[in-house]
């Protein structure tokens, strides 16, 4: 090796203009990346990496998503395998707020009871 | 890092017209007078799109021609300690690269397509990684100041309308602030030592002043094409602004430590308002162009790493190719 600076070591090996091809697909496709951050927890999307198949983009995805902070599991699932709805269609949710008989707080009863006790008591 | 903000046009921009249906186009500017984000699909004008594009994918191009200067001093790190986390700055620089490249994605324009036009120069990154990183010190300014930099050009645009961009940045400011702190730390390490040390890095500060200045772009306050993108949301601050935010929050960080830039003019006047020399901005376009001092070497070895790990790729994407021994 002529220096421990690669700017030096590699001068031998590039030669300027020399511009490789890019093939449409060399990056592989890309793959959805799910996080779990502790035992017990859900594990939450956090990103997407390219990669040439499931092993290597699990690999990819502890590199990517897993290098900082604490995670036991991680899940990696083809992009073309996920479905979903469309976020134009996003108004047939728009009632479910108001659904208020899914909601335990859509039943009171106590006011009924206590005119019933009064009632009694009389 | 990198996301200077200053975007650079395509030369000779088409100025084709781009009509939008009004109707569409005021529920998309409702929804982000709304501060709600945009998602991949989503309606969006096409301008929205293409700017987006241009500036995700040279924001990425950065990141990873960034971390070229940066890495070749990991083999001369002068510590261990300095060697642990220039490595993990270079690795998360790279990583900032794959987030952003994934973020342009959403948009429509594949990998490999902004991989090919970074190497073949239709697209283009930030001025600053176009200067050499002669010494140490270049590594703690670049860690210290081009970072600190950086970091407010990704804060502003983590608010930006693009829910994928966003969501990028969002996770990379997180660990910029891990960069800045160890450059700070490298660069008050020389700041604060032998004659020799101080000397190293004030010629580093001195080399870096103006690339620092152009980094955000010339003045853009006065441009109908900012006002669009900011009313997008595209673009959350203009140039001199994000410039003046950088400079109010770092050069006492310099000045405190005994040091000077080479600019006798740089001053902040009463209104916080901060003035410096004519920076030249024609050495800025030159460099964008393609024409700075290491541009050429920066992308000769882009391709030249794409060009050595091309088997590598292949043999993943074939792993059951096996070699038959000719029959006779
Ligand atoms: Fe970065
Ligand atoms: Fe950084």
């Amino acid at each position: 090796m002529d220096s421990l600076d690669p700017r030096i070591a590699r001068l031998h090996d590039i030669r300027a203009g020399e511009v490789p091809t890019v093939g449409a697909h060399d990056y592989g496709e890309t793959y959805e990346v799910f996080h779990q951050a502790k035992r017990g927890k859900h594990h939450a999307h956090v990103g997407t990496v390219h990669a040439p198949d499931p092993e290597l983009a699990l690999v990819y995805a502890k590199e990517q998503y897993g290098r900082r902070q604490q995670t036991v599991n991680m899940w990696v699932v083809r992009t073309a395998d996920i479905f979903a709805f469309p976020y134009d269609d996003s108004d047939m949710f728009d009632s479910t707020p108001q659904k208020i008989h899914r909601e335990a707080a859509g039943y009171k009863t106590r006011d009924k009871i206590e005119a019933y006790k009064k009632k009694q008591a009389q | 890092m990198y996301g200077g903000g200053y975007i650079p046009e395509e030369e000779k921009r088409k100025q084709q017209h781009m009509e939008e249906d009004p109707a569409k186009l005021a529920e998309f500017e409702a929804r982000i007078d709304n501060g709600e984000k945009i998602e991949p699909h989503d309606w969006m004008p096409a301008e929205y799109r293409k700017q987006l594009i241009r500036m995700i994918e040279q924001h990425a191009h950065s990141e990873i021609i960034g971390s070229l200067p940066e890495g070749t001093w990991i083999t001369r790190a002068p510590s261990f300690k300095r060697k642990m986390a220039l490595i993990a700055k270079v690795q998360d620089e790279i990583g900032h690269g794959q987030l952003l490249y994934n973020a342009a994605e959403t948009l429509g324009k594949s990998r490999e397509q902004m991989m090919q036009d970074l190497l073949t120069g239709k697209s283009k990154y930030s001025n600053v990684f176009n200067y050499p990183a002669k010494t140490w010190a270049d590594v703690a300014v670049i860690g210290f100041l081009i970072d600190a930099a950086a970091i407010v050009n990704q804060v502003a645009n983590s608010k930006g309308s693009y829910g994928p961009y966003s969501r990028a940045l969002e996770r990379i400011c997180y660990e910029e602030s891990f960069h800045l702190k160890q450059g700070h730390d490298a660069f008050v390490a020389l700041a604060t030592g032998t004659e020799s040390q101080r000397a190293m890095l004030q010629d580093a500060v001195n080399r870096w002043y103006r690339p620092i200045i152009h980094f955000f772009g010339p003045s853009d306050k006065d441009s109908v094409h900012t006002g669009k993108l900011m009313r997008w949301k595209v673009k959350m601050m203009t140039n001199d602004a994000m410039r003046n935010q950088f400079l109010s929050s770092y050069v006492p960080k310099v000045w405190e430590l005994g040091l000077s830039f080479p600019d006798p003019k740089l001053h902040k006047d009463d209104n916080g308002e901060w003035h410096f020399s004519d920076p030249n901005w024609d050495e800025f376009y030159q460099v964008i162009k393609g024409n700075g001092p290491c541009n050429a070497e920066r992308l000769a070895v882009r391709s030249w790493v794409e060009t050595q790990h091309k088997w590598i790729r292949e043999a993943l994407f074939n792993p059951n190719a096996k070699y038959t021994l000719p029959l006779s």
